[in-house]
């Protein structure tokens, strides 16, 4: 049986694995020297002095199980090319070989990638399994972040669907073990830190032995994290780690603003300054401001509050709390991968400083939802459309334009063509399994009106509708907005303006973002589900 | 009251045969679905078919893009550079010399240097392609200084000339094949032969890795091919013309189209409708040829000099290591040393026509859709083994036909042999390609590795060319395709 599942898996990863070779000479950005660097540093110097080298501005800045990692590639690289990990001769040497081994460690690496996969999948039905190998197999997000633009992401969310798939199947000490394992690789992980700890402390720790099991896996967590700070701590350095690993005084938004709640704030300050100005009122100029959306913002806003890191923490916090209330109360295995998306969505949306490569953090996850019901469906269809779009400014040079659009087209094309497709030609049966978060599970519906329900969802389901008018609308309107912002834009504006059209593609995908995080939250409302027992 | 009810009797049963018919397909369709919900994908060709080709045309053209990235043959290496400097030169000459001067050694146009020796819809071709990038990037096609230029941007806009023509001409053409030659199978089949020939690698590879436009020689025979199956003989007078005038090879397809359309004619009821249809397609072909050669029918000579550009007897009857007859026996006959030029190109000339000449008198005594392919298929290949000063380029020809039956013939051209077989004629090409990158030949035969991948794949492709004259001799007069299904 698995060795069939495992074909179809194989076959995917053979494509895109072909895709990924023929990436190699394309753009890549300066993350692919700082990867180099960090080799360097880890391969030059002793363990106490990784975080305090300052021979290039890329200084370490990710948790010292990355370090460790990026120490086990510099084995292979100095025998590849020694001058890569020389910490001094290596900066900024890029060389076709260099090149071709760092692109290869990313391919590799993406193996731990399809292991978590493979391993979330393993219990499910072939056609299943296929969807949601190809939603993450060919995710264009992955192929723009990590294989164009260079980063190990793949890699890491790797660990995480491995921690999701062991939390699925209730083994909660090894996803617990997984969790930890991936926050000390990137703490950015962390976000989800609160859905875990809640989840695990009334899922796990419960019954007549909670205490033991209480100790067992916070023993694991603190034996991770000791293995990972531990020599730091020994060397007295934890003060110089955090600070790189929080580099608060980055300012709230990106150069380029993420679409998340802050874009959609600052742009209403510059608004209202703009308006305000014009009625004559005394306020400072949006000029400032508008520069500083380009160079990280950190000149504060004109009329609104400003925000500080506590604030952000705050509010994420607070929008997490919903779902964390509903897992306080009903700790469910068949929901946990849902809240740790809402978790990264709530990072993501929140978050102080975050990045456009972090949307990967929560749609990766999210399309191990899409089989689940066509609700889940088309909101993944939805959101990663988004969400992989506002990826473009990564890839600003004309080159990669046609990759990432024939990428980001294709998925669409692949996800809805099949997705319809698959909740057409499920049969009853697999139905009432697949959809029934829909239907009351409650014990007052009678049997006939649960047919009922389920009869008039197999006959729309042979139509079936993903998206909807709206979000259908709104997805064409990424069209024009893409148009306006490559070809008239600057027809029209020449060199005036250059933010302009990045701010554009940023708030508008702020607004698709900000409707999927709240179609997210709303769910933390919803009936339950039941808890999973057809699996093992 | 017995008309009346006989008629309604009629049209009943005529009604039931058509609702028996219905369900039989409905049936057939559910089996086949059934079939595949085990074996493989389920995918929803037929009912999302035109998105299902979109994704391939989409998939193809990522992957060419993707091959563009990088580099070209012979870049970076003067003297003489790789074809992507013989492109560009031709560029540069047709668009800043007269016409007449193309083909001529003058002061401005060095034919040492990279002459013209494609016909003229090449030239052509450059012309207009030369003229986009002189609007956009001057420099890169100014006469005498731009020799061996290259820059990224110039090399992207030379990449976007090969990619445009490809989108524009020659995916248009396979769809168009497909349509008309598997219009009877399922959309499922047709979207795999669309598949087939549009990732093919070789292709991909010749055209963006190494830099030729052997999608536009070929998209036009897919074309002409496209016009035969579909019966419109007069267009397919007009379409393979002007491919055999952007590139010479396409006459390896000459004798199939030659042969095809003769039979075509052949089949009018009596001789005076044959002569006629005959003549017409005469016609329409001179009148193609007339127009591709307008610009140098001025004197005899000018269009002799531009012959004479084209057919480079002086270059031996063959060089390096191409997988046919000449280079396969060289090991033991030294055809070079044993005879003069002049007789091995008679030589070649006889054996190539009379390897065709089978395939040939299938199609003039029995002309049909598929045979027409096979004969392309058997055609191209008796070229590829005898003709004169064969390019290893030049598989791309067999190749095209051979994917565009894949689906017909899956068993040779999907390579649905037996499993033992397939292993080891797969390992054996992995070893020698392993062999070819490791090993360092003995200093007495340097090319001995090339020599061996001759032979091996020599071996393969002359039990496939017997194999598919075999078949095309056992089609039936007409190939009733259009009831294969119904």
């Amino acid at each position: 049986m698995w060795t069939s599942d495992l074909s179809d898996l194989l076959w995917m990863v053979s494509i895109s694995t072909c895709v990924k070779v023929l990436l190699v000479p394309s753009y890549h950005s300066t993350d692919f020297e700082v990867h180099r660097h960090w080799m360097a540093i880890t391969n030059s110097l002793p363990v106490k002095e990784w975080y305090n080298d300052e021979t290039s501005e890329w200084t370490l800045d990710y948790p010292p199980f990355f370090a460790w990692f990026e120490r086990l590639l510099a084995v292979f690289a100095s025998r590849v090319d020694p001058r890569m990990v020389d910490l001094v001769e290596g900066l900024n040497y890029a060389t076709d070989t260099v090149i071709l081994f760092q692109r290869s460690t990313v391919i590799a690496a993406d193996c731990v990638l399809y292991w978590g996969l493979w391993r979330f999948c393993r219990k499910f039905t072939a056609e299943k399994q296929r969807l949601l190998y190809a939603a993450v197999v060919f995710s264009p997000g992955l192929f723009m972040v990590d294989h164009i633009h260079f980063q190990y992401n793949g890699f890491l969310l790797g660990i995480l669907l491995l921690s999701l798939s062991c939390l699925r199947e209730g083994r909660n000490v090894t996803g617990g073990f997984w969790f930890a394992v991936l926050v000390c690789y990137k703490h950015l992980f962390a976000v989800a830190g609160p859905v875990y700890f809640v989840y695990l402390l009334r899922h796990y720790c419960r019954g007549t032995s909670w205490f033991w099991n209480f100790m067992r896996l916070g023993s694991t967590v603190i034996t991770v994290v000791g293995l990972a700070f531990g020599p730091f701590v020994y060397y007295g350095q934890m003060g110089q780690v955090l600070k790189r690993l929080f580099p608060f005084g980055r300012g709230l938004c990106h150069a380029y603003w993420a679409p998340n709640f802050w874009a959609l704030y600052n742009t209403v300050d510059k608004v209202l300054s703009i308006v305000l100005r014009k009625l004559g009122k005394d306020i400072p100029g949006p000029k400032a401001a508008m520069t500083g959306g380009l160079v990280g913002d950190s000149s504060g806003h004109a009329v609104l509050p400003n925000v500080t890191p506590a604030i952000t923490a705050m509010l994420v916090l607070l929008a997490m709390l919903p779902c964390l209330v509903r897992i306080w109360r009903r700790p469910r295995r068949s929901e946990v991968v849902q809240w740790v998306v809402y978790a990264y969505t709530c990072g993501y949306v929140f978050g102080w400083h975050v990045h456009e490569k972090a949307a990967l953090h929560f749609v990766v996850p999210l399309s191990l939802l899409i089989a689940d019901s066509v609700d889940a469906a088309g909101d993944f269809l939805f959101t990663s459309t988004v969400s992989y779009y506002s990826l473009f400014p990564l890839l600003f040079k004309s080159r990669e334009y046609p990759i990432k659009v024939s990428l980001l087209l294709l998925y669409v094309f692949v996800m809805g063509i099949y997705l319809p497709h698959y909740f057409g030609n499920l049969s009853p049966d697999n139905l009432s399994n697949t959809c029934v978060e829909s239907e009351e599970p409650d014990e007052s519906t009678s049997d006939k009106s649960r047919s009922g329900t389920r009869w008039t969802m197999i006959s729309s389901l042979q139509e079936v509708e993903l998206l909807g008018t709206c979000r259908k609308l709104y997805l064409c309107g990424l069209l024009p907005l893409e148009i306006y912002s490559q070809l008239l834009h600057p027809y029209l504006f020449k060199d005036r303006l250059p933010f302009l059209p990045l701010m554009l593609v940023s708030v508008y995908c702020s607004v698709g973002l900000f409707y999927a995080w709240a179609k997210q939250l709303s769910a933390c409302f919803n009936q339950p589900k039941p808890d999973i027992h057809f699996q093992m | 009251m017995g008309p009346p009810d006989f008629q309604h009797k009629g049209r009943a049963t005529s009604r039931n045969i058509k609702l028996e018919k219905a369900k039989e397909k409905e049936r057939a369709n559910a089996a086949a679905v059934k079939s595949d919900h085990t074996v493989e994908w389920s995918w929803p060709y037929t009912s999302r078919y035109r998105s299902t080709c979109f994704l391939v045309l989409g998939f193809a053209f990522l992957l060419r893009y993707l091959v563009s990235l990088h580099s070209y043959s012979g870049a970076g290496t003067p003297p003489k550079f790789g074809d992507y400097e013989a492109q560009r030169h031709w560029m540069e000459i047709t668009v800043n010399t007269p016409v007449e001067d193309w083909y001529r050694n003058t002061t401005d146009n060095d034919l040492t240097y990279w002459g013209l020796d494609y016909p003229p819809l090449t030239a052509y071709q450059s012309f207009v392609h030369g003229s986009v990038i002189e609007a956009l990037q001057p420099e890169a096609v100014a006469l005498h200084t731009s020799r061996g230029f290259e820059s990224p941007s110039s090399k992207m806009l030379m990449r976007w000339t090969v990619l445009s023509s490809d989108v524009l001409l020659f995916f248009p053409a396979v769809l168009w094949f497909i349509n008309e030659f598997y219009s009877d199978y399922r959309e499922k089949q047709r979207v795999w032969a669309l598949a087939m020939v549009l990732l093919h690698p070789a292709l991909m590879l010749i055209d963006h890795g190494h830099f030729q436009y052997n999608c536009i020689s070929l998209g036009l025979a897919i074309a002409g091919a496209a016009a035969v199956v579909s019966k419109r003989e007069l267009w397919a007078c007009v379409l393979f013309p002007l491919s055999l005038n952007h590139k010479q090879m396409s006459a390896y397809y000459a004798p199939a189209f030659f042969a095809h359309l003769l039979g075509r004619c052949f089949q009018k009821n009596n001789l005076y409708k044959s002569t006629i249809a005959f003549v017409k397609l005469g016609v329409t072909v001179i009148l193609t040829f007339a127009v591709c050669w307008w610009p140098f029918s001025e004197s005899k000579e000018t269009a002799l000099q531009v012959l004479s550009r084209l057919a480079p007897m002086q270059r031996g009857i063959y060089e390096d290591y191409v997988a046919n007859f000449w280079c396969g026996t060289a090991m033991v006959f030294k055809w070079k040393q044993l005879f003069p030029m002049a007789f091995l190109a008679k030589l070649a000339l006889g054996t190539t026509v009379s390897a065709c000449l089978p395939s040939m008198v299938q199609q003039i005594y029995a002309p049909s859709r598929k045979g027409f392919l096979y004969s392309m298929l058997n055609c191209s290949l008796a070229f590829y083994f005898f003709s004169y000063q064969v390019h290893e380029k030049s598989v791309l020809l067999p190749i095209i036909p051979a994917s565009l039956l894949a689906i017909e013939e899956p068993q040779v051209l999907q390579w649905k042999l037996p499993t033992w077989f397939v292993a080891v004629s797969v390992s054996g090409a992995a070893v020698l390609h392993l062999m070819y990158f490791r090993l360092h030949p003995p200093r007495k035969y340097p090319f001995l590795f090339e020599a061996l991948i001759m032979a091996y794949t020599f071996a393969h492709f002359v039990p496939l060319a017997l194999y598919t004259n075999w078949k095309q001799w056992l089609l039936p007069k007409d190939t009733p395709v259009k009831q294969k299904l119904t």
